[in-house]
Formats: C-alpha cells, structure tokens, sequence
C-alpha cells in the first residue's frame, strides 16, 4: 500500500515536470502567442494606445516565445493521440511544418528588427503574423468534437 | 465525406425509382424566361464582392498558390471523398479550357440550377444548392467580374469517381429535394435589414451551410439543425456549431463574429484554422458592414446544441 502511494506521488511528481508533457507544453506556448498577440490587436483596433515601447517588449516577448518552440521536442511521434488538435499532416510532412514555424520566426524577428513607430506600421505586421497563425492551423490543426 | 455516399447512394436508390417513375423527373431544368430577365446589364464593381463572398477561390484557384495567383481560377484542388475524387474545374477565362465561351446565361443556369451548358447535372460538390438563393443580378454582376480575371490554359483532371456515382442523371432526383430559392430561416416583417442583409449572404452566396450544417440520410442539408456543426464533410475532424446553442458561439458578441471574419482572431485569442481559413480571407475582403450583417444574421438564428457526436475521451 505504502508503495504504491508512493508511486503514485512520483507519476504525479513527473507529470508536473517541464516537457513532461508535449502537448500541454505546446498548448501553453501557443496560447502565450495567442495572448500577446490578441493585445497587440487590441491597439491596432485603437481600443489601446499605441505606446512604442510597451509594443516592442509585447514583440521580444513573441520572439521569446518562438525561439522556445522546439518543434522536435514538443511533438514527438505519436502524439497526435490524445487531447491536441494538432493534425496528422504534421508528422507526414514534418519539413513543411518545420518551414512554416521557421518562416513565422523569422517575420517575428523581422517586427522586433524593425520596431513599429506608430499604429499603422504595428498594422501591416500584426497582418502578416495573423496570416502565418492561419497558415499553419490551416494545414496542420483539425479540429475535434 | 461519408454524407456524399449516402447521397450518391440514395440518389441511385431514387434514379432508379425515377426511372421506373418517368424519365423525365430526372432531366435538368433551366431558369425560365422570368428569371433571364432580372440578369441586368451586369457590373463588375459589384461582383467583385460577389465573388468573395461566394468564395470561387477556394476551390477554384490553383491549389496552394497565394496573393494575386488566386485569382487564376485553373482549377485542381482534390476533394477527396471516400468513393472517389472531385476536382473543381478551370473557370478562367480561357476560351477552351476555360469558361471564356459561356454567356451569362450559362452561369447563372450553372450557379441556380446545377445545369451545365451542354444540358448535363452538375455533382453538388459544387454548392450551388446555397447559390441557387441568390440574385440573378448578382449572377450577372458576377460574370463581369470574372470577365476582368486572366484566361489561363489548362485542364485541370476530371472527376474521378468509381462507377457507379459517375452516373449525373440520378442528381435530377436530389435536386427535386433540395434544391429550392427560398430561404431556410424565415424572418418575420420588421426583422433589422442588417439581419436580412446577412442571410442573404450566410445562406446564399456564402454557402456557410454546406459545411456547417448537418445531412440527412440522403446528403440534404438537415434545416432543423441548421448551422449547428457537422461533421467534415472533407478530410477528417469537425466543423463548428455557429449558432447560440450548447457549444456553439452564444458567448461570441455580433462585434466579436465580425472581428473573427475579418482579422482570424477569436475572443479567447485563438487564431482559425483548416477549411475556415480560405472562408475567412475571402470574407476580410468584404466591407464592414457585410461582415456585421452576417455576424447580426447569426446571432438570428435559432440555437442549436452540437450537430456532431461528442468527441471519445481517450483513455491512456
Ligand atoms: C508552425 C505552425 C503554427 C504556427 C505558425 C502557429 N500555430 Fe498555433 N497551433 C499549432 C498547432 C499544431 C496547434 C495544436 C496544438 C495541440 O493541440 O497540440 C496550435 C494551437 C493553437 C492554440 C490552441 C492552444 C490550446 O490551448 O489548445 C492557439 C490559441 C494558437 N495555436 C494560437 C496561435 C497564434 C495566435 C499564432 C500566430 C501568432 C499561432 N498559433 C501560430 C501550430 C501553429
Ligand atoms: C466547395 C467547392 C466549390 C466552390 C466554393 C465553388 N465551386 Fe465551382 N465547382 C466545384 C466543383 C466540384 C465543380 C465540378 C462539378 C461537377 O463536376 O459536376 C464546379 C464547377 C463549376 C463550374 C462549371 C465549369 C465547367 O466547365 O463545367 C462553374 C462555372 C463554377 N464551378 C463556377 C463557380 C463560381 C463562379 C464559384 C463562386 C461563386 C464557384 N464555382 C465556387 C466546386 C466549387
Ligand atoms: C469549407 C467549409 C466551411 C465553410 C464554407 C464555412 N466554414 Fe466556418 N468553419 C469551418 C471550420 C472547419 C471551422 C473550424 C475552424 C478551426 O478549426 O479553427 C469553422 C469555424 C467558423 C467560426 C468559428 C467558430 C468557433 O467556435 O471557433 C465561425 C464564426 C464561422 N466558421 C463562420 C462561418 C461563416 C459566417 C461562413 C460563411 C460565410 C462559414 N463559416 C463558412 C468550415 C467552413
């Protein structure tokens, strides 16, 4: 009795270790993306003002958070299965999946580089990036009942 | 697509009951000389908008391009289904490969009637059971502004289907069942025209049924649980419940719906995904008062819980 309580205490300890879980630690990622970027539309809907530098710590915070997105690790094999809406054209064409993200990076890091001044230039990226977001969940996200 | 079975099916079931029935119940019927008349001159202006909110290019432009190779309508995306595949053909302007020979009179029959030029049924893969509610004016509006769009050479492949689905004439007999202008939600006198304005285009030209919405035993769009969600009727996984009911977007406000249409965004910040993204990139380009009329229209519609099973926990 004694053990098994304590195994079960370790599979609990484990379960709540870092890259534990795949999917849940893609999931949390993915709604920080989702959460920065629903604010910055917020000011480009003007229902912010804009303020140049709280803008680009919001945009170094979306670059972190791509940077940490380890395709590899985060969706291993198999792991289409379960609670994740993560499609099976991922693992039938990782590198296509792979040079989705790496293309997002690379317009992520583009924004920071290029520090948008003022609303309308905060628009044309916050466009380019939604378009990558819908890029990839077209192909690469079914949605489940 | 297990729907589009049971419909070529029940549609055998019903050629063959036509057959003994009378022929003829199955031949394809044309727009009467009424309906040609309210084509109009046509403007191409106008169409434009048409033409997104009938969302041409999803099916029609060359699979995977972007920007303006959109709008190179040479056909060839595949829809698979399990009997066999549609391929939406080429729609440019390309005299021979093309649509460039068709009079406006060939479209609108094609759009409201399902009936090609040569007097054949087309598959309800293309949904014209929703554009048959449209205006023929749009129809006209519609062909001017197709007229402005490249001619591109190039068949795209024909519809590999197994026999015996390739049989068109038993389509005669679906189309006695549901294909109708009239409108699915009646909306009583002194509805806000915004409402109205946007079940023109929800249940028309923007074919939002068709996915959303869905079938009875033979492939028919079910209209007591209309827009509820369904089951994809392409490729696996399940389309939303877009009405107020359990699981639907009740909580989603008319500005909310509106912002989803034009930016992708959802209110818990998520972003869209699979067959709705080609859907939302057509309605951005329509104006914000289009996009608020079908956000009003949906907010209309009578709720519905999920028109789709509840998902199996898996249990590890
Ligand atoms: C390279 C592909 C890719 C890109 C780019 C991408 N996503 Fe995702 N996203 C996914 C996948 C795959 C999932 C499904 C994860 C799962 O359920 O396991 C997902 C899921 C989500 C979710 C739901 C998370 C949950 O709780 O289930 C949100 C929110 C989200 N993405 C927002 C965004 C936003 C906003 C952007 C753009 C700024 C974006 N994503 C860009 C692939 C991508
Ligand atoms: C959901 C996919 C889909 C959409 C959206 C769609 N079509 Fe099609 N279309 C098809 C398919 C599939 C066919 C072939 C049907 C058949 O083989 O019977 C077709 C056939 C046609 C044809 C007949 C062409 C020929 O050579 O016989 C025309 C014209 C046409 N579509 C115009 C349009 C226009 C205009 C729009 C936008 C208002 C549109 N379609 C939207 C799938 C689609
Ligand atoms: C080709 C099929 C298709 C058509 C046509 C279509 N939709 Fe969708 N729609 C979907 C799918 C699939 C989703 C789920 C998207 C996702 O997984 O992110 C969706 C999601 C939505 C959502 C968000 C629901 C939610 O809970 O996130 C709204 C709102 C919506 N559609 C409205 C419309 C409207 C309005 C139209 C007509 C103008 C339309 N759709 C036409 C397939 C379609």
């Amino acid at each position: 009795m004694r053990k098994l309580v304590i195994a079960i205490s370790m599979l609990a300890l484990a379960g709540s270790a870092a890259f534990a879980d795949p999917i849940l630690d893609r999931q949390a990622l993915m709604k920080e993306r989702g959460k920065i970027v629903g604010g910055l539309s917020k000011v480009v809907k003007g229902e912010e003002p804009f303020d140049a530098a709280a803008v680009l710590t919001q945009l170094q915070a979306l670059q972190a958070n791509a940077e940490k997105l380890d395709v590899d690790a985060l969706f291993p094999k198999g792991s289409d299965a379960g609670d994740t809406t993560a499609g099976p054209k991922i693992w039938e064409d990782m590198a296509g999946f792979k040079s989705v993200e790496d293309k997002y990076l690379a317009h992520v890091k583009a924004a920071t580089a290029a520090a948008p001044a003022d609303v309308d230039a905060l628009k044309v990226q916050i466009n380019t990036l939604g378009g990558d977001c819908g890029t990839c969940h077209q192909t690469f996200r079914i949605k489940k009942g | 697509m297990a729907w589009l079975k049971r419909l070529v099916g029940a549609a055998l079931v019903l050629g063959c009951a036509g057959a003994a029935a009378g022929w003829p119940l199955s031949a394809p019927v044309r727009l009467d000389a009424a309906a040609l008349t309210q084509l109009g001159p046509g403007d191409a202006a106008k169409g434009k908008r048409i033409f997104y909110a009938g969302g041409c290019t999803s099916c029609h432009a060359k699979p995977g391009s972007q920007g303006d190779a959109r709008l190179q309508l040479v056909g060839g995306l595949e829809l698979k289904t399990p009997f066999g595949t549609f391929v939406p053909p080429n729609i440019s302007q390309d005299p021979k490969d093309g649509i460039g020979g068709w009079s406006v009179e060939d479209l609108a029959n094609a759009m409201l009637k399902g009936v090609s030029p040569s007097g054949e049924h087309f598959y309800p893969a293309f949904p014209y059971a929703s554009y048959a509610r449209m205006k023929p004016s749009d129809i006209a509006d519609l062909y001017a502004y197709l007229k402005t769009l490249p001619a591109v050479a190039g068949k795209a492949p024909g519809n590999s289907l197994a026999f015996p689905f390739t049989i068109r004439r038993g389509i005669g007999l679906w189309k006695l069942l549901y294909l109708s202008n009239q409108p699915v939600i009646p909306l009583p006198d002194g509805t806000p025209d915004p409402v109205v304005a946007g079940r023109y285009l929800v249940e028309g030209p923007g074919h939002c049924g068709e996915c959303h919405t869905p079938r009875d035993f033979a492939g028919g769009i079910k209209k007591g649980e209309w827009l509820a969600g369904a089951v994809a009727a392409e490729g696996s996984g399940v389309v939303s419940n877009i009405t107020s009911g359990e699981g639907g977007i009740g909580r989603w406000s008319a500005a909310d719906i509106a912002n989803y249409l034009e930016t992708g965004f959802t209110p818990d910040f998520d972003s869209v995904g699979g067959t709705m993204v080609d859907v939302q990139r057509n309605m951005a380009q329509l104006t914000p008062e289009d996009r608020a009329a079908i956000a009003a229209y949906l907010k209309a519609v009578p709720p519905h819980p999920n028109g789709y099973p509840a998902r199996k926990k898996t249990v590890n």
